[in-house]
């Protein structure tokens, strides 16, 4: 190895600098832009208003998943301004030669989880979308990360965005996660630790044994929250899991190309002795099953643990932002969570839809059926999982507990297309924000795993999941 | 270095013809305060107005579910609604504004309304990058100077605060100075109301060297 060792991130940075000039920010090239229909009509408004093309079609990649419908395909949609906007999202894709997979495409899905499926998502990357949750992507060892409007447009028109380097950040989760505590567990721990702000400015790599031994779902969802935590971007070195699960995939490198790009991507890991501007650890062995109780990712806690108590915070802005949140969501502070009713019970999301998710969530309703006046709602993450799923018969065992199996998206983790709490409902949800109003206006959630979730539909209250595994 | 960015800035502004952005230089404006810490995205916009295809309009639902009961009127205890709110050009937002989701959108809706510049202790990393791209001013001060300006802003509902982009200073109505920091990239971009789409632009020929170089 030459020269300074150096860490995933300064590895694939270094690789995309178009141009750096002192004091300005530098132009970084970006391998693929993910699209979709919310955040992107105004940044094509922009290419057309100046006579512009995208640059590299072959480097964009569309689908429609955040406002559209998850009810039956056959259906049209009834919300007016969704299909305009979906209207839109074509007449940009068939202008501007853009690759899409449109509403009624059989690898439709959330952007964040067509990306890896199709294996468009590859070690070394970078990637960006008009999207928060881009830092999925990072699992695969790419630096993946959400971007504005105005950046999309220039990324459709130069393949480029002007970025200033952010500070690294190590995570390092060592131990064996005890039965029922899995991915999303980890990052709850973690943003509970470190705070919503806690990684802001930095861009975070995942190590330690208990990342390596997550499935590259797993490790979807560790990074895909990364930005709940403020952190730029989130990433994990690739190694035999990532090729394993990117070997075969459709836009991956086939023969003698796969050969040489494993050889690439294995040198990709953070070299012994690199330098991180801040490291953080967490113990996979004292991990449980978490839950949030507040209107922020930070404000969670694990499953058996008591609301805390806003009198016991010494910040004055912290105190009120928890009592605000205990009011939003009436919790008294003192009380454990474990046996508080919900109404809703939501599985999917691009933190948690994807397979794997889907089958932790089946065996635990397994011939049980879900609590009366519970709606619990399973929507797969792509309708490439929802086969996948009805081949192993998991849409059968949600149908039959009478959950609603439904069609691929977004859903009730963003509420804009209709899938929403009503005001004053409780949801436990296995996406990723529970923000004020995030799940309907008035709407309460708390975010857990798709174990905690499935647990919940069945009894109807919050429950830990340990209690209803074998 | 100075030299290098007055370059950049010039060439951006002569190809800038379709350029949207104002130059920034300095304004005072009635300052309003929303001390709340954490406010993210989705308070700032609700998801359900991000199905408009432009940027119009995004005023009137700036902080909708804050704004409007559930019957969609009015509700008076929210700052936006006093009437000292009125015409508020400063808003002193509480620590890590913006965070969440990437909507530009929530910029847009703050200038919609007519926010020229949001007062902090820190900004989420994706907000303070769409708030640059739009001229909307991110201004980061310490944690001694926000609790002063959220105690001013209470004690006088016609709090005026003066903004400077060339000198980074605050201005208060006592004429003290507060100095802010600012890259220097996005200061010289905001001075010359700058377009970096149009930059990119200009750096065709090295894009296309760093494709063939590296078999883009």
């Amino acid at each position: 190895m030459n020269g300074t060792p150096k860490t995933l991130f300064e590895k694939i940075w270094d690789a995309h600098v178009v141009s750096q000039n002192e004091g300005a920010p530098a132009i970084l090239y970006i391998d693929l832009q993910l699209v979709h229909e919310v955040t992107s009509p105004q940044a094509f408004t922009e290419l057309r208003n100046r006579g512009i093309k995208v640059r590299r079609p072959d480097r964009t990649v569309a689908t429609v998943d955040h406002s559209i419908p998850t009810y039956a395909r056959s259906l049209p949609i009834q919300d007016a301004l969704a299909a305009k906007q979906l209207d839109i999202m074509y007449a940009n894709a068939r202008d501007f030669d853009i690759r899409i997979y449109d509403r009624m495409s059989d690898k439709q899905g959330i952007v964040h989880v067509i990306g890896p499926e199709l294996g468009l998502t590859q070690p070394g990357m970078t990637i960006v979308c008009g999207d928060s949750h881009t830092s999925t992507h990072g699992a695969f060892g790419t630096l993946a990360f959400g971007i504005g409007t105005s950046e999309a447009a220039m990324v459709l028109a130069t393949q480029t965005l002007l970025q200033r380097k952010p500070k690294t950040m190590n995570v390092r989760v060592d131990g064996t996660l005890a039965n029922g505590v899995t991915a999303k567990d980890i990052i709850l721990a973690l943003i509970a630790k470190i705070g919503v702000d806690g990684g802001t400015g930095h861009a975070v790599e995942y190590s330690g044994s208990a990342i390596r031994a997550q499935t590259m779902e797993g490790r979807m969802t560790i990074c895909n929250m990364s930005i709940e935590g403020g952190a730029r971007a989130g990433m994990i070195a690739p190694d035999e899991t990532t090729f394993n699960y990117v070997a075969g995939r459709e836009f991956a490198p086939k023969g003698a190309e796969w050969d040489a790009a494993v050889a690439r991507w294995k040198q990709l890991p953070t070299d012994d002795d690199a330098h991180y501007d801040a490291v953080v650890e967490l113990d996979a062995n004292a991990l449980e099953p978490m839950i949030t109780y507040g209107n922020n990712p930070g404000m969670g806690i694990p499953i058996t643990a008591r609301v805390p108590d806003p009198d016991a915070l010494g910040d004055v802005h912290q105190k009120a932002a928890l009592q605000k949140a205990l009011q939003y969501m009436d919790l008294q502070p003192g009380k454990s969570l474990l046996g508080h009713p919900v109404n809703v019970v939501f599985i999917g999301s691009c933190t948690n839809s994807r397979i794997g998710d889907l089958r932790l969530a089946a065996n635990v309703m397994k011939g049980k059926r879900v609590a009366e006046n519970v709606r619990v709602m399973v929507v797969p993450g792509s309708q490439q999982v929802k086969r996948q799923a009805e081949q192993e018969g998991l849409d059968k065992i949600f149908r039959e507990a009478g959950a609603e199996w439904r069609e691929a998206g977004c859903s009730m983790c963003i509420a804009m297309n209709g899938d929403q709490l009503a005001p004053g409902e409780y949801s436990v949800s296995t996406s990723n924000r529970n923000f004020e109003g995030r799940q309907g206006k008035g709407g309460r959630t708390f975010l857990a795993s798709p174990l905690t979730a499935a647990a919940t539909a069945v009894t109807g209250v919050v429950t830990d999941p340990r209690s209803v595994l074998s | 270095m100075k030299l290098v960015l007055a370059h950049q800035c010039e060439i951006i502004y002569e190809i800038s013809n379709t350029n949207e952005m104002e130059p920034i230089k300095s304004f005072k404006g009635k300052t309003i305060h929303l001390p709340n810490t954490d406010v993210d995205t989705d308070q700032i916009i609700p998801a359900r107005y991000l199905k408009v295809t432009d940027k119009k309009g995004l005023g009137d639902v700036v902080f909708y579910d804050w704004r409007y009961d559930a019957a969609g009127n009015p509700n008076p205890e929210f700052l936006l609604n006093k009437p000292h709110a009125a015409g508020a050009t400063i808003l002193v937002a509480g620590h890590n504004f913006g965070c969440g989701s990437s909507r530009e959108h929530a910029p847009w809706a703050l200038q919609g309304f007519g926010f020229q510049a949001i007062v902090s202790t820190q900004f989420a990393d994706i907000f303070r990058n769409n708030s640059l791209k739009n001229g909307l001013l991110p201004i980061v001060v310490d944690k001694a100077t926000h609790e002063q300006l959220l105690d001013l802003a209470v004690e006088d509902p016609d709090l005026q605060l003066e903004v400077d982009l060339e000198t980074q200073t605050l201005t208060l109505p006592d004429g003290r100075r507060v100095e802010f920091p600012i890259d220097s990239f996005s200061k010289e971009c905001l001075l010359n109301g700058v377009d970096e789409l149009g930059y990119l632009m200009r750096q065709r020929d090295v894009i296309e060297e760093y494709e063939r170089a590296n078999g883009k």
